[in-house]
């Protein structure tokens, strides 16, 4: 059983194709990389897994269930959680507060409790911001609680994102260049923070670059080029495999 | 203390080119000597601005430090709840000490108050621009005098009337509105409040037309009558009250983080399982529902009402004090209401430049502090 099953995914916007027939699997708990020169439609694949734009053709299984077409909130709420590459916080929000609107679905209170704020609601909003302090402590930024996230350094802000997407619970985490605009030492900062959500038991895929990181961490490798799936497989098959070299290795990290 | 020259002749130049094209402007209309004239004087006065802006700046420096050592003091917890006991029993001694126009004056507030924190919850929590909230204010009203005077229903039991009604209204403009984005929204929400405004202005038959509804009752409590001024002012309290701790409660509620996240990143707020149609569509609801209570106060207070009170202005005015005080800030918006409606009211004595007054004042707040007075501006931490 596949917790994650693609099927044919395509996307065309006016006549650009975005995503052509792109199809894969995801075992639970793995590591798998998307990548691909700039414009492959590895965000926009991103995107239609995770319900923010709708796939032209194909079909998206979330544990043997059909979710493709479904609203982002009604997705994120069956699993899948995900980090941009624009990063999107809250901006005026604390650090706090970003990881606490994250559990948006998994608390109850309605607008009477908040109101009247009985010894339920009280309980929650305490679960809350102490589930959002572990959700920090979990990526290294438990000290930066009251700051206004866009006072936050950049890689502070990428850290941040991942544990609002935590926050959500999410069965498979999907991340959009996690590491980018960081210097080495952040970098495996957040290789380590990815290996450990890995042994928390999530499934990981990630958008990347930095061939250090996808060569590390990986366990599987999809590559896209145009669009097009060229290649799959684990890292060391992904390294000689002549089409990845000519599309994009070749051009890019072994120039 | 010198001030480098490039500094100088830059600002020279700027004052000297600012004058150059005012009296250009001048120059058809009143002929070269009053051009010259201007010329001059505007030239001066901005030397005259520039050497006092320079004269003030330590003296600005020095008050923001203390401002910054203020605010790090650590007060104990229960100083909060002094200051809150203290203030309120000024509010409730405040009749006994002033003059009945004050007291008037107060009530309105305190009504616009209550707007305001409504629109605040649509326009500064969720960040949808609103332009037609005075349509809200209308129906509330409106509902409470046609229930009185047809039905004759009492306050008290009109109230609830009131306040489903506009709720509904609410939701009604949201569902088709809540489709469109930024400006559109806005535009279909000022093309709302003016479809009410035409309605009650031309439905005769039932809102009485330009001449409005009069003779609407004030409420009662135990037979007694509240419609004296001072007994009014502390139902406008009550309100203000009540309206201040369920707003600021549900603000502070996963239904508030929910709203602000929307205003901050609506994708954002998808992604992490907010349905956002449906908590916009909340905020409408959740706001329009103190434009009913403010709008039942107005009418019961007025015992008068008529479309000239609600009309697009009306809107802009509590749009202007929620953006003054500063967007999404809860005592910020009861500042701003404070302000744009005692403002005015000072500004009698100069009849025809209030609002002149009143506009420029808007216009430098927007250049020189455009997050609003309680607003935080980005980065500034």
């Amino acid at each position: 059983m596949y917790i994650l099953d693609v099927r044919d995914l395509t996307k065309h916007f006016e006549g650009i194709r975005a995503v052509e027939e792109v199809s894969f699997r995801l075992r639970e708990g793995s590591i798998v990389s998307i990548i691909g020169p700039n414009g492959a439609g590895k965000t926009t694949l991103f995107n239609c897994l995770t319900g923010l734009t709708r796939p032209t053709k194909g079909t998206v299984y979330l544990s043997g269930r059909d979710v493709t077409g479904l609203p982002p909130h009604t997705i994120a709420g069956l699993g899948i959680a995900r980090t941009f590459q624009n990063i999107r916080l809250f901006k005026e929000m604390t650090v706090l507060e970003n990881v606490m609107v994250a559990q948006h679905l998994k608390t109850r209170s309605g607008i009477i409790d908040a109101i009247v704020r009985d010894s339920d609601f009280l309980a929650e909003e305490r679960d809350v911001r102490e589930k959002a302090v572990e959700y920090l402590e979990l990526v290294g930024l438990e000290g930066l609680s009251d700051m206004p996230s866009f006072n936050l350094p950049y890689g502070d802000q990428r850290r941040l994102e991942i544990a609002r997407a935590l926050a959500t619970e999410p069965t498979i985490l999907l991340l959009d260049e996690p590491t980018a605009g960081m210097n080495p030492q952040e970098t495996s900062n957040v290789m380590e923070i990815i290996k450990r959500l890995q042994r928390l038991g999530k499934t990981i895929v990630l958008i990347e670059h930095d061939m250090r990181v996808v060569m590390g961490i990986s366990e599987a490798i999809i590559v896209l080029d145009h669009g097009v799936k060229i290649a799959e497989g684990p890292p060391d098959a992904i390294r000689n495999d002549p089409l990845v070299i000519e599309a994009y290795l070749g051009r890019e990290a072994f120039a | 203390m010198k001030i480098p020259s490039p500094v100088i002749r830059s600002s020279f130049l700027k004052g000297i080119l600012i004058a150059m094209w005012f009296s250009m402007l001048f120059l058809p209309f009143k002929g070269p000597e009053a051009a010259a004239i201007l010329f001059l004087m505007i030239s001066a006065s901005h030397a005259l601005l520039n050497y006092l802006r320079d004269l003030a700046r330590p003296l600005r420096d020095k008050g923001l430090e203390l401002i910054g050592k203020i605010r790090k003091i650590k007060m104990p917890d229960y100083s909060t709840a002094i200051c809150r006991y203290t203030l309120l029993l000024i509010l409730i001694a405040f009749p006994f000490f002033v003059k009945d126009y004050f007291v008037d004056v107060a009530i309105l507030t305190g009504i616009y108050i209550i707007l305001a924190l409504g629109l605040n919850v649509v326009v500064g929590f969720t960040g949808l621009l609103h332009l037609g909230f005075a349509a809200f204010y209308a129906i509330g009203a409106y509902t409470y005098a046609l229930l009185n005077v047809r039905l004759g229903f009492g306050f008290w039991q009109a109230l609830p009337f009131c306040l489903g009604l506009t709720t509904i209204s609410g939701f009604i403009l949201a569902v088709p509105a809540l489709r469109l984005r930024g400006d559109y929204l806005a535009i279909v929400t000022l093309g709302f409040g003016e479809i009410v405004h035409l309605i009650l202005n031309n439905w005769d038959s039932l809102t009485g037309g330009p001449n409005g509804i009069a003779g609407i009752s004030p409420p009662y409590i135990f037979g007694l009558s509240l419609g004296s001024l001072n007994r009014y002012y502390y139902i406008t309290l009550a309100a203000v009250i009540i309206t201040y701790t369920i707003v600021n409660r549900v603000r502070s509620s996963r239904i508030g983080r929910a709203w602000i996240a929307i205003r901050e990143d609506e994708i954002g707020a998808s992604s992490i399982g907010i349905n956002t149609m449906r908590y916009k569509l909340y905020a409408f609801a959740f706001g329009s529902f103190w434009a009913g209570l403010g709008g039942a106060l107005f009418s019961a207070k007025m015992q008068f009402v008529s479309p000239e009170s609600f009309t697009f202005i009306e809107s802009v005015l509590i749009l202007c004090m929620v953006i003054l005080g500063g967007l999404g800030s809860i005592p910020g918006v009861i500042i701003g209401a404070l302000i744009l409606v005692v403002l005015p009211e000072v500004l009698r004595g100069v009849q025809s430049y209030r609002l002149l007054a009143l506009g420029a004042g808007l216009i430098i707040m927007m250049i020189f502090r455009p997050q609003g007075l309680f607003g935080r501006m980005r980065g500034e931490g």
